[in-house]
């Protein structure tokens, strides 16, 4: 009797299962008919990573409304998300629902590579053509055999922000060009007690940031091709660029305590200690500007001392010293967003809507033409130091692609705190390359 | 199924058809009678179970299913591994780290949580001016949202903070330490502001089953000449036996499954070092940020597969009083 009821109850469950699984899959999205322009009313999605207050969120609501009042067919939902968030969780899931938002930021390198391969992005080759020619090189990061899955807005190298009231302090003539000028500024900066160099290693990535420059100094371009391509890290400069770096953290360039200290988002980060006059040197990239105004308590005296150079060479090793590491964000379109989608991806990089993104301070536009919005004395000398660098390698760990990325960093933070060691971040690296 | 019928009807079973009716009508009536109940039974768990069934127990099967494949939750899972997820998990240094933090905590939590708990309700039970109030305040921290909590501590406790200057201005400056910063000691300090959190909890319940005591029994002992002490030891413990019980299930429970509060107030490094890392946390920094799916899949199973035995493990031999005849056979 009981072992029947059993029985029922379950036949009963399992029915409402599957009604309500049946219920779930239902309504099922069809290809909308090829149709013109503009004719019918089409709402975007726009998921972009500008989450904080600031110039560069209100920005993006201008462009959409401006993008919206040219033509009204098109509404445009904005939803800002903190950019870990957004491209670890909610984009991949939503990406995997079959309801994703039209218009999205991408990551380039090996993360473009794997969505273009799950067929989750909208080919623009054809589509934007004279806008990816207007973009340049950089375009490359985002393309992937040959076609163009997203444009970048922002594209920029890295380099150290400083204090060039403490350097003239410490009596530091000119920005150290080489890595013994760069000791020296070091050891003059700690004789008038400032904190020499602050860097966000609670983060990981600011940390890990020192060892993809002291690699990119050891390492020939084509090994980091190769690198990139193939994810084979059989070359010593690997193991030297953790040597190199442990020696340098051996000097106590950093603040105390670096390993809790956060990247970017308050005035306890290594941001805020640069903004806020408590250390000299910051190693960021040129989006570092609007995250600078953003924790400094009093930005206008920020904006009196703030100033950038590049990272200095290392002499005698194999790397291009002009080259430099770099990287942007971009957006792509959904494989099944509507051709609107499109048209306002073209209109966010055209040199006009460009050029009012650089006039925000919180990046390097891209666009050709748009250059003359970028006031910002530091900016324009990230600028000049971008066309004018030889090699620009994408951040390592978007490069390598996420899983070595990561196991790359975690082991390079070790290091920083004391228990690592430079073949650790290489056998890391290969391990996490079969993962 | 008898103990079904006992909780549904505890007066006594069915009510008994009114005399004088036909043997037969009676078995009629007692089928209707019986075919009633079983609707009411599926109209008031129907919901429940489905939303059970639906939000628990498919996502738990998805999440072994997708243990078992190599995937960075791009397209469909294809490249079927086995168990080689879960021999990883293991073998990795960090993750064997989690597990012992976790273990920190769910015995601290009891060691530290459940003394304090004890004499703060004890002390709050008693009648004095001002009782409510301190009530309150007790319960305060655990109304406070992990978030919020989280934030406020990892400022506090940052370098040349809050407790930092606490300490120097009353002359203990020299017991400073690198609170979220020093990796042989930051799990001790998250596991400070987790009891910070959680002791409110466990006062309340226990002064929910202080109010079930029956006076009588402590009037009674104080006839015969008990003393405060006694009547506490001998009287007032042994009828909270349940309510202990139950707290310590559910704060064992929560510090193996324990993320918001540590992933917020410890920093990815420390986290990704070890020295912070629990289980839950380790999960969601393999599984999102190192994109590795399937891998973080086979961390969650495990999770739940931990949480289950030791929930079932606990039922068996420390509830098992307190909820005879619910999930064992009826007590004879």
């Amino acid at each position: 009797m009981a072992i029947k009821r059993r029985v029922r109850t379950v036949l009963a469950l399992s029915i409402t299962t599957a009604l309500l699984a049946t219920g779930c899959s239902g309504g099922e999205s069809e290809e909308p008919a090829e149709s013109e322009l503009y004719k019918n009313p089409v709402t975007l999605t726009w998921w972009h990573n500008a989450s904080q207050d600031g110039p560069g969120k209100e920005y993006w609501q201008k462009v959409a409304k401006d993008f919206n009042a040219l033509h009204p067919t098109v509404t445009i939902e904005i939803e800002g998300i903190e950019t870990n968030q957004l491209q670890r969780t909610r984009l991949p899931a939503a990406l995997l629902s079959n309801d994703p938002p039209d218009i999205f930021p991408t990551w380039g390198g090996g993360e473009i590579r794997e969505q273009v391969e799950a067929d989750y992005l909208k080919d623009l080759t054809d589509l934007a053509k004279d806008e990816i020619a207007n973009v340049g090189s950089s375009a490359e990061i985002w393309a992937v055999n040959g076609r163009q899955y997203g444009l970048p807005f922002r594209m920029g190298i890295e380099g150290i922000w400083y204090n060039k009231d403490m350097f003239e302090r410490a009596g530091i003539a000119a920005p150290p060009s080489t890595f013994e000028e760069l000791n020296e500024a070091v050891t003059k900066l700690k004789a008038i007690n400032v904190v020499p160099i602050a860097v966000g290693a609670g983060d990981k990535w600011p940390a890990a940031h020192w060892w993809y420059n002291f690699a990119l100094r050891a390492c020939s371009v084509d090994t980091l091709k190769k690198a990139s391509k193939d994810l084979d890290f059989e070359d010593p400069c690997f193991l030297k660029a953790g040597e190199d770096l442990k020696a340098f953290i051996d000097t106590k360039p950093f603040q105390n305590n670096f390993i809790a200290t956060p990247g970017q988002n308050d005035p306890t980060s290594a941001n805020g200690l640069l903004a806020n006059g408590k250390a000299a040197m910051e190693l960021m990239g040129d989006w570092n500007k609007g995250t600078l105004d953003n924790v400094a308590e009093d930005a206008e005296a920020m904006n009196k001392f703030i100033g950038w150079f590049p990272v200095p060479a290392i002499s005698g090793s194999n790397g291009d010293p002009k080259a430099a590491l770099g990287g942007g964000d971009g957006f792509s379109c959904a494989k099944n967003a509507p051709a609107e989608c499109v048209e306002f991806l073209k209109y966010i990089v055209s040199p006009e809507v460009q050029k009012g993104y650089a006039e925000t301070g919180t990046g390097l536009p891209v666009a050709k033409g748009s250059e003359s919005g970028v006031s910002d004395p530091a900016l324009r000398s990230i600028l000049e130091a971008t066309t004018s660098a030889t090699y620009v390698q994408l951040w390592l760990d978007t490069a390598f692609g996420s899983t070595v990325g990561n196991a790359m960093n975690d082991a390079i933070v070790a290091i920083f705190a004391g228990n690592g060691t430079p073949q650790q971040v290489v056998d890391a690296m290969k391990s996490a390359a079969r993962k | 199924m008898s103990s079904v019928n006992q909780t549904l009807n505890p007066a006594g079973g069915v009510s008994a058809p009114p005399a004088g009716l036909r043997p037969a009508d009676r078995k009629a009536g007692r089928a209707r009678e019986t075919r009633r109940k079983w609707y009411e039974i599926i109209g008031l768990t129907t919901p429940a179970i489905v939303v059970y069934v639906m939000f628990v127990l498919v996502p738990i099967g998805f999440a072994f299913y997708y243990s078992l494949f190599r995937w960075r939750g791009v397209g469909p899972p294809t490249d079927y591994i086995g168990f080689d997820n879960y021999v990883m998990a293991f073998q990795d240094p960090i993750f064997l780290d989690a597990l012992r933090n976790n273990a920190i905590i769910v015995f601290g939590s009891l060691l530290i949580q459940g003394p304090i708990a004890l004499g703060v309700a004890l002390l709050l039970n008693r009648h004095f001016r001002g009782r409510t109030v301190f009530r309150l305040l007790a319960f305060v921290p655990y109304v406070l949202a992990e978030v919020t909590v989280g934030i406020m501590w990892k400022l506090i406790l940052t370098e040349n903070g809050t407790f930092d200057a606490l300490l120097r201005s009353i002359g203990l400056g020299g017991l400073i330490q690198a609170w979220l910063a020093d990796l042989d000691i930051v799990i001790w300090t998250l596991l400070f502001v987790l009891t910070w959190k959680y002791v409110g909890f466990a006062i309340i319940l226990l002064l929910a089953g202080l109010s079930n005591v029956p006076q009588e029994l402590n009037e009674a002992a104080q006839i015969d000449g008990a003393s405060w002490w006694q009547i506490q030891r001998h009287v007032t413990l042994p009828l909270l036996g349940p309510t202990i019980r139950i707290w310590m299930f559910l704060s064992m429970i929560g510090s193996l499954q324990v993320f918001d509060v540590i992933w917020v107030t410890s920093v990815p490094a420390v986290r990704s070092l070890g020295a912070s890392a629990t289980m839950a946390t380790y999960m969601v920094d393999n599984g999102f940020f190192a994109r590795l799916w399937g891998y973080g899949n086979a961390i969650a199973v495990i999770l739940f597969v931990i949480s289950f035995v030791a929930a079932i493990l606990f039922q068996r031999f420390l509830l098992r009083r307190d909820i005879e005849g619910a999930i064992t056979r009826k007590a004879k």
